[in-house]
C-alpha cells in the first residue's frame, strides 16, 4: 500500500511519469485518460489556486503566459500543508528568476504585493491605534515611544511604479500609459475588514520598516530621513494613523507616557 | 442509531463568500450551512467574521478536505490540532472528512485520492479516524469518494469497507449520492446496488452535487465530480430512494465552482427540502 502511494503521488505532477501500474482500467488507454482526471485535479486545481491570488499579475500577462508559469511554480513548488491561503508566498521570488518573464522586471514585485494583499486579508483582527489616543500623548515623550505596526501590515518595495501597476490591473484605476516610470513603495493594510494597498510618501517605507523592527519613533524618522531627504515626518504621522497602521503604542518601560 | 450529528434533518448548503451579504438579508429556509474547514484556519479577517455571524444563526457543519486521512502515512498532527482549535471555537453539529488521501512525503495534492481496499489500509484508516475522534473529543463522519478508477490492490467492497470503519470506530457516514452515481458510471456498475449494499443506518448527512460529462479519446462517457451545477436528475431520483428508506436526513447542496446567484442555489436545497418533507410524511404514516 505504501509502495502503491509513492507511486500514485509521484506521478501526480509528473506529466511524463508513467500511470502507476496498480491502475486497473479495463484497458491501458482508458487507465490512462482515468489517471488524468487525477492529475488535472491536482495540477489545474493549484494552477487555478495562483490565479485567484495573484489576479492582477495574471492580467498583466495574459492568461496564456500566466498558465504555464504557474504550471512551471506547482511542478518545482507543489503546497506543504493543506493551508493553501499561503500556496504562492513563494511563486513572487520565482516569477523574478523566470527566464521568460525576464522583460517585465517589476511582474514579480507586482505579485508580491498581491501576495501580501492574501496575508493581510487573513491576519489576526486588531483595532488600529487611533487618532485620539495620539493625540492624547504627551508631546515631549513622543520621540520615545515605539509603535508596533497593525498584525495586517506589509510594505512592499520597488523600483518600478507597481502601486500604480497594480491598480490599473486590479480595475481600481483605468488602464493608462504610466507617466513617471519612478519606484513606488507600497503599504498594504487591512485595519478593518478591507485589504487596502497605500501608495507610500517617499520615506514612508523606510520609516514604517524601522518602526516594525522596534525603534524608536525618533530613531525611525532619522532612519526614513537618511533614506530620503524629503521625508516629511508630520505627514507621516498623520498617515500612520490615517491608514489604521499602527497595531499599538509602546511606552519606554522606566518612562511615565500618561 | 447513534446520535454522531446534531445538524437538523433538513437541506443545509455549502456556505460561499459571494453570497453573505444575501444570506444574511433575511431568514434563510436551510436548516444549516457547511463549510470546508482549511478555508477558516487563518487568524482572523472576513472568513472568521462571515463564520461567527452564520453560527450565530444557523447550525453548522465543518467538513473536512485536506487530513488525508486515507493516506499509509502518519496524520499531520499539526493540520489536527487545527481542526480541534477550529471545533472548540465554533461548537459545529457535525465535523466530516473523506475517504481519500491528499497528501504524501510532505507535499499536498489538493484532490481527494483513492485508496485500494484491503485489510490493511482498513485497519490503518480506522487507527486514522480513532485519533481524529479521540483528538476532536467528538465522532465524526466519513464520506465515500468519487471514484473514476479501479485499483488492482483492492479486495474489499467499497460498501463493505464503509460498513467495517464505522463498526469499528463508531463513526458516522456522509452519503455523497453523486458520487455513487459519478463512480457507478465510470466503474461501469450500478449505482442501485451499491446504494442497496450501503449502510444507511449510520448516515447521517447527504451531499448532494453536480457533476460534469466528459467524453475520454475513445468516445465513452466520464463523469467528474465537478460541484459547479445544479444535481442530475439521475441523482434526484437516487437521493428519493435513499430518504425513502432512512427517513429525513441533514442533506447538503455542493455547488463550488462557477457558483450561482443566492436564488439559484436556494432553489435546489428547496427541492432537496421537498424531498424530505415526503420522507418525513412516509414514515409517519
Amino acid at each position: 500500500m505504501a509502495a502503491f502511494e509513492a507511486s500514485f503521488a509521484g506521478a501526480l505532477l509528473d506529466a511524463a511519469a508513467p500511470i502507476p501500474a496498480a491502475v486497473a482500467a479495463p484497458d491501458t488507454q482508458t487507465a490512462a485518460r482515468r489517471f488524468a482526471v487525477h492529475r488535472n485535479n491536482v495540477v489545474a486545481g493549484l494552477v487555478n489556486t495562483l490565479r485567484c491570488r495573484f489576479p492582477a499579475t495574471e492580467k498583466i500577462v495574459g492568461a496564456e503566459f500566466f498558465a504555464p508559469m504557474a504550471r512551471c511554480f506547482v511542478s518545482e513548488k507543489p503546497p506543504r500543508t493543506p493551508l493553501l491561503a499561503a500556496y504562492g508566498d513563494e511563486f513572487p521570488a520565482f516569477i523574478a528568476t523566470f527566464a521568460p518573464a525576464r522583460e517585465l522586471p517589476y511582474l514579480a514585485d507586482v505579485a508580491k504585493l498581491e501576495a501580501a494583499r492574501t496575508r493581510a486579508y487573513h491576519a489576526a483582527d486588531a483595532a488600529p491605534v487611533s487618532a485620539g489616543t495620539f493625540a492624547a500623548l504627551d508631546a515631549n515623550a513622543v520621540g520615545a515611544l515605539r509603535i508596533a505596526l497593525h498584525p495586517s501590515a506589509e510594505i512592499v518595495r520597488s523600483p518600478h511604479p507597481i502601486v500604480t501597476i497594480w491598480a490599473m490591473n486590479s480595475g481600481e484605476r483605468p488602464l493608462a500609459a504610466v507617466e513617471d516610470w519612478g519606484g513606488e513603495d507600497a503599504l498594504v493594510i487591512r485595519p478593518h475588514l478591507d485589504v487596502e494597498v497605500r501608495l507610500l510618501p517617499p520615506g514612508g517605507a523606510a520609516f514604517l520598516l524601522a518602526l516594525a523592527s522596534g525603534q524608536p519613533l525618533a530613531e525611525a524618522a532619522e532612519a526614513a530621513l537618511a533614506d530620503h531627504a524629503g521625508f516629511d515626518l508630520a505627514a507621516n504621522l498623520a498617515g500612520l494613523i490615517g491608514w489604521g497602521a499602527a497595531g499599538k503604542v509602546i511606552p519606554p518601560a522606566m518612562q511615565q507616557t500618561d | 442509531m447513534p446520535v454522531i450529528s446534531n445538524l437538523p434533518a433538513r437541506a443545509g448548503v455549502g456556505f460561499k463568500p459571494a453570497h453573505f451579504s444575501d444570506v444574511l438579508a433575511a431568514p434563510q429556509p436551510l436548516g444549516f450551512f457547511e463549510v470546508h474547514a482549511e478555508n477558516y484556519m487563518g487568524a482572523g479577517g472576513p472568513p472568521h467574521a462571515q463564520l461567527g455571524a452564520l453560527r450565530e444563526r444557523y447550525a453548522l457543519s465543518i467538513h473536512g478536505v485536506g487530513l488525508s486521512i486515507g493516506s499509509t502515512e502518519p496524520l499531520d498532527r499539526e493540520h489536527l490540532a487545527r481542526l480541534k482549535a477550529l471545533c472548540a471555537r465554533y461548537e459545529p453539529e457535525s465535523f466530516s472528512e473523506h475517504l481519500a488521501w491528499s497528501s504524501h512525503g510532505g507535499v499536498y495534492f489538493n484532490d481527494l485520492l483513492p485508496l485500494p481496499y484491503t485489510p490493511q489500509t482498513l485497519a490503518r484508516v480506522a487507527e486514522h479516524i480513532d485519533e481524529v475522534q479521540t483528538v476532536l473529543g467528538r465522532t465524526m463522519l466519513l464520506e465515500n469518494p468519487s471514484s473514476y478508477l479501479r485499483l488492482a490492490e483492492s479486495v474489499i467492497p467499497e460498501v463493505d469497507f464503509l460498513a467495517e470503519l464505522a463498526r469499528r470506530t463508531g463513526c458516522g457516514l456522509l452519503l455523497d449520492v453523486n458520487n455513487v452515481f459519478v463512480s457507478a458510471k465510470n466503474n461501469g456498475t450500478d449505482p442501485r446496488s451499491y446504494l442497496e449494499g450501503f449502510p444507511l443506518d449510520r448516515v447521517e448527512e447527504i451531499h448532494l452535487g453536480g457533476h460534469a460529462r466528459e467524453a475520454d479519446d475513445a468516445g465513452q462517457t466520464l463523469l467528474i465530480d465537478a460541484h459547479g451545477s445544479p444535481v442530475a436528475d439521475e441523482v434526484w431520483t437516487l437521493y428519493a430512494d435513499v430518504v425513502a428508506r432512512t427517513g429525513p436526513v441533514a442533506t447538503l447542496i455542493e455547488w463550488d465552482n462557477d457558483v450561482p446567484d443566492w436564488p439559484t442555489l436556494v432553489a435546489q436545497a428547496i427541492a432537496a427540502e421537498k424531498i424530505l418533507a415526503g420522507a418525513a410524511r412516509a414514515s409517519a404514516a
